[in-house]
């Protein structure tokens, strides 16, 4: 396994200002950035080291685990050189808006929505932002770790003991 | 006797109600509609193995020509007005099986997207337990359901408007 990846230094030559945390995981390169940069960096990065395919969005809940409490999660994908990279942007909870993907990537359009509707991530520019799974007139977004497991009126889950 | 059978071996004496009844619950036809694990089982019960023909229960695949619903399956409430519209398509009389225990209960799925039984929605004449319940157990819960229908009074008045069908169980 090396101990490098093209991309990756390629990105940190552009965008090092952008880039919050570099690191490699069971052979997965993961480079966090400020969600400020995402869409340059998601540009750059399907533009100038061919990652072309956007695998999957999703997105993180750090309730009361780290400063900023959503963490975005872009995987992508370069099909010529079968490679993969995942791009992590922190999101505050003050401010639950992030630029959407589907400027550059038009697979993020309802993935986007999916994460919008689980999480309440407003995404600023998407062209259809509504629900995608639950009913039109659902509150609140489940996987929210505040949101109780059972529903809304429900005691939050309490493992086995709920 | 002091009736000397004037009409003949092949003719038989009842009352009106118990003549609908039995040609109701002979003719059972359920909606063909599967929601989870549990559908695999139902689709079982009906192949010829277990035979649900041999009971007069006929899949149909139209709610206009159906006169039971076997509600077989996880009901999610994404899913729920979609079974609720296919209920009210159905013409009168007609009768709801809650099979398995997420149709009884919601089952396992104690959560936010899913039903906690059908009968929060629809008016259910049998529940069938079990997780999937075995076809012997949905044949059972359809002859608990002909028992249901034989023990109805009223049923021949109320097809022309004098007063209600009343189930008796």
């Amino acid at each position: 396994m090396s101990n490098t990846n093209r991309a990756v230094e390629k990105l940190q030559g552009k965008y090092d200002s952008a880039i919050l945390d570099v690191k490699q995981d069971r052979g997965d390169w993961i480079v966090t950035v400020k969600k400020e940069y995402l869409v340059d960096v998601l540009t750059f990065l399907k533009q100038e080291c061919k990652f072309d395919m956007l695998t999957d969005v999703t997105a993180l809940d750090y309730l009361d685990k780290a400063e900023d409490r959503f963490v975005m999660v872009y995987q992508l994908t370069s099909v010529p050189f079968k490679d993969r990279l995942r791009i992590k942007a922190p999101v505050a909870e003050a401010d639950v808006t992030i630029d959407s993907a589907t400027q550059v990537y038009a697979s993020a359009n309802w993935l986007e929505r999916e994460v919008y509707d689980l999480f309440g991530i407003i995404f600023k520019k998407h062209p259809d932002l509504r629900r995608i799974l639950m009913t039109p007139d659902w509150e609140g977004h489940p996987l929210r770790k505040d949101y109780p497991l059972q529903g809304p009126g429900r005691e939050p889950y309490k493992g086995r003991l709920s | 006797m002091g009736v000397n059978q004037p009409l003949g071996g092949n003719v038989t004496v009842t009352s009106l109600d118990k003549l609908v009844n039995w040609v109701r619950k002979s003719s059972i036809w359920p909606m063909t509609f599967g929601l989870a694990c549990c559908a695999i089982e139902m689709m079982a019960t009906g192949a010829s193995h277990n035979d649900l023909d041999r009971f007069g229960i006929i899949f149909r695949a139209s709610p206009r020509q159906a006169d039971c619903i076997i509600i077989a399956g996880t009901v999610t409430k994404k899913m729920l007005p979609v079974i609720k519209n296919v209920y009210e398509q159905m013409p009168e009389p007609k009768w709801v099986v809650a099979m398995g225990a997420c149709a009884c209960s919601g089952g396992i799925f104690d959560t936010y997207s899913v039903v906690q039984g059908i009968d929060e929605a629809l008016p259910v004449d049998v529940y069938i337990p079990g997780c999937p319940p075995r076809p012997e157990a949905l044949l059972f819960g359809l002859m608990k359901l002909q028992d249901k229908i034989m023990q109805e009074s009223n049923s021949f008045g109320s097809v022309f408007g004098l007063g209600d069908r009343v189930s008796t169980v």
